[in-house]
C-alpha cells in the first residue's frame, strides 16, 4: 500500500471517529451525521496531505510537524466557518494531523523509481 | 642458556625477508605474523597500488604448508563478496616460496574498532555483515572455522571483511589427513593484541584449527568430521557474545534477554541444538533489531507489552495524547 492511500484511509477513519466523538456534546448532538461527514472530510485531506509529503521528505518528526500543520489549518478553517468551538475543533484535528503525518512516514511504500 | 645478540637477531630476521625480485611487486612492511605465514604491506609496480602479500614463513614453508597456502587462496578466490577480502594474484617468489597477493584493507580490528562504537542496535548491524559473508561463503561450501575478532576487518568507509581464510574447510572435501590429534600452541602465534585469544589450537601439522573461546566443542575435541556449518555458527555467537559486550564478555549480563538467548542457542554444546544456519542466526539477530519476537526467546506477556510499546512508541504517545486531549476537552468545556 503506498503513502498516499494509507494517509487517505488513516485520515478518513480517524477524522470520522473525531466527528463522532462530537456525540458527546449534547448542544450539537443533532448536527452529528453533518460533523462526521466534514471531519471524515478533513481528515482525508489531511491524510493525502501527509501521504504526498512522506513520498518527498523521509523524516519522522517532519511528517508529524506538517502533519499538524495541515491538520491545524484545516480544523481552524472548519472551526472559523463554525464561528466557535475552536479548542474543540483544533485540538483533536491537530492531534489527528500529527497521527497521519507520523503513520504515512511509518508505513506505506515508496514510489518505485524507474530504471533508465 | 646461551643468549643472541640484537645483531644476530636482526640477522636472522633479515633471512627471512621475502626477496621480491623479479616480481611485479615491491616489499613495504611487515603487517602481521600470523600461525602459518607472515602477511607485509607490498606496492603492485604495475597498477600502482598497495596489496598485501601473505608468504609463508622461510623456516616452515613445508610443501603441505605450500599446499595450504594456495588452497586458500583459491578458496578466497571463489568467495567472490564484498565482507571477504578479495585475492588479485598468486605466485612464486625465486626462493621457492608460494605467495598471494590480496587487497590491502586499511581500517581496524574489530575489537579496535568496537572500542568507538557503543550504540548497541550499530555493533548488531555490523554482526549481521560479517554474518553475511559468513553465509555466503557457507553457500559457496566454505567453512571459516576460525571466525574472532582478530580476523574481522573494518575498513575506513565502514566496510566490513572477513580475513584468514586459512583454516577453511571445503564442505565434502574429504581430508584425513586433518583428523590427527591436535595440540596447542602458545599465544604468540595467533594475532597480538586480542585479550580473547589465549592460544591457537593446531594439527598434527602445525596449522591453526580454531581460538579457544571461539571454536565449537566438536573442534575443540578435534572431531574433524563433525565440524560443519554448526561449528562456524557456534563461533558467530562467541562473536555476537563480544561484539555486543562493552569490552569483555563478563559485561554480559547488562544484555537483553533475548539477546543472551540468541548467543546461548549459537553457542549450544551440542551443533543440534545451534541454529540450522547463518541465516536463521542473523534472521534473529534482525527481528531483535525491530523489536520482533525471536526464534531463541520465549517471552513473557510483560514483555510483549514492553517490546509493543518500544516498538509503537511514537503512536501509543500520539493516541494517548489524543485520548487525554479528548477527554480534558468534553469534562472542562461541556460540564
Amino acid at each position: 500500500m503506498n503513502k498516499v492511500l494509507i494517509g487517505l484511509l488513516l485520515g478518513a477513519l480517524l477524522g470520522a471517529i473525531d466527528g463522532g466523538s462530537a456525540w458527546f456534546t449534547p448542544a450539537v448532538r443533532g448536527m452529528i451525521v453533518g460533523i462526521i461527514f466534514g471531519s471524515t472530510l478533513k481528515g482525508l485531506i489531511a491524510g493525502i496531505a501527509a501521504g504526498i509529503f512522506a513520498r518527498k521528505v523521509n523524516s519522522v518528526p517532519l511528517g508529524i510537524l506538517f502533519g499538524l500543520g495541515v491538520g491545524f489549518v484545516l480544523a481552524f478553517l472548519v472551526a472559523w466557518k463554525q464561528h466557535g468551538y475552536y479548542f474543540e475543533i483544533i485540538l483533536p484535528g491537530s492531534i489527528v494531523g500529527m497521527i497521519v503525518g507520523w503513520a504515512t512516514q511509518r508505513y506505506g511504500a515508496q514510489p518505485q523509481t524507474r530504471q533508465a | 642458556m646461551k643468549f643472541l645478540s640484537d645483531r644476530a637477531l636482526d640477522r636472522l630476521r633479515g633471512s627471512s625477508v621475502p626477496d621480491l625480485s623479479g616480481t611485479r611487486y615491491e616489499l613495504r612492511e611487515l603487517v602481521a605474523r600470523g600461525g602459518m605465514g607472515v602477511v607485509y604491506a607490498a606496492e603492485d609496480a604495475k597498477l600502482n597500488r598497495r596489496v598485501a602479500l601473505k608468504i609463508l614463513d622461510a623456516a616452515g614453508a613445508s610443501e603441505e604448508l605450500t599446499a595450504r597456502l594456495i588452497r586458500e587462496a583459491r578458496i578466497l578466490a571463489q568467495l567472490e563478496h564484498p565482507g571477504i577480502v578479495p585475492v588479485h594474484d598468486v605466485g612464486t617468489l625465486p626462493d621457492g616460496r608460494v605467495f598471494y597477493t590480496m587487497k590491502f584493507v586499511e581500517g581496524l580490528r574489530l575489537d579496535k574498532y568496537l572500542e568507538q562504537i557503543t550504540s548497541l542496535p550499530q555493533r548488531l548491524r555490523l554482526f549481521l555483515r560479517i554474518c553475511d559473508a559468513v553465509a555466503f561463503a557457507h553457500a559457496r561450501g566454505v567453512l571459516h572455522r576460525d571466525l574472532k575478532p582478530a580476523n574481522v576487518m573494518v575498513g575506513s568507509f565502514g566496510e566490513v571483511l572477513v580475513m584468514d581464510w586459512g583454516l577453511a574447510k571445503i564442505l565434502q572435501e574429504s581430508n584425513p589427513a586433518e583428523s590427527q590429534e591436535t595440540v596447542f600452541l602458545p599465544s604468540n602465534s595467533a594475532s597480538p593484541g586480542n585479550k580473547s585469544t589465549k592460544s591457537t589450537v593446531v594439527t598434527g601439522h602445525g596449522t591453526v584449527l580454531g581460538t579457544p573461546g571461539y571454536m565449537s566443542p566438536e573442534q575443540a575435541r578435534g572431531q574433524v568430521e563433525s565440524i560443519s556449518e554448526r561449528s562456524d555458527i557456534f563461533s558467530l555467537g562467541a562473536l555476537l557474545k563480544f561484539v555486543t559486550a562493552d569490552d569483555s564478555p563478563e559485561k554480559n549480563q547488562a544484555l537483553p534477554r533475548p539477546l543472551r538467548a540468541i548467543c546461548g542457542k549459537a553457542m549450544a554444546e551440542r551443533p543440534d541444538g545451534r541454529y540450522a544456519n547463518v541465516n536463521d542466526l542473523a534472521a534473529d539477530v534482525s527481528r531483535f533489531l525491530d523489536g520482533l519476537p525471536i526464534s531463541a526467546y520465549s517471552e513473557n506477556i510483560f514483555e510483549k507489552l514492553g517490546r509493543f510499546y518500544q516498538r509503537h512508541q511514537v503512536a501509543i504517545l500520539l493516541i494517548t495524547a489524543y485520548l487525554v486531549m479528548r477527554f480534558l476537552v468534553l469534562y472542562f468545556f461541556h460540564r
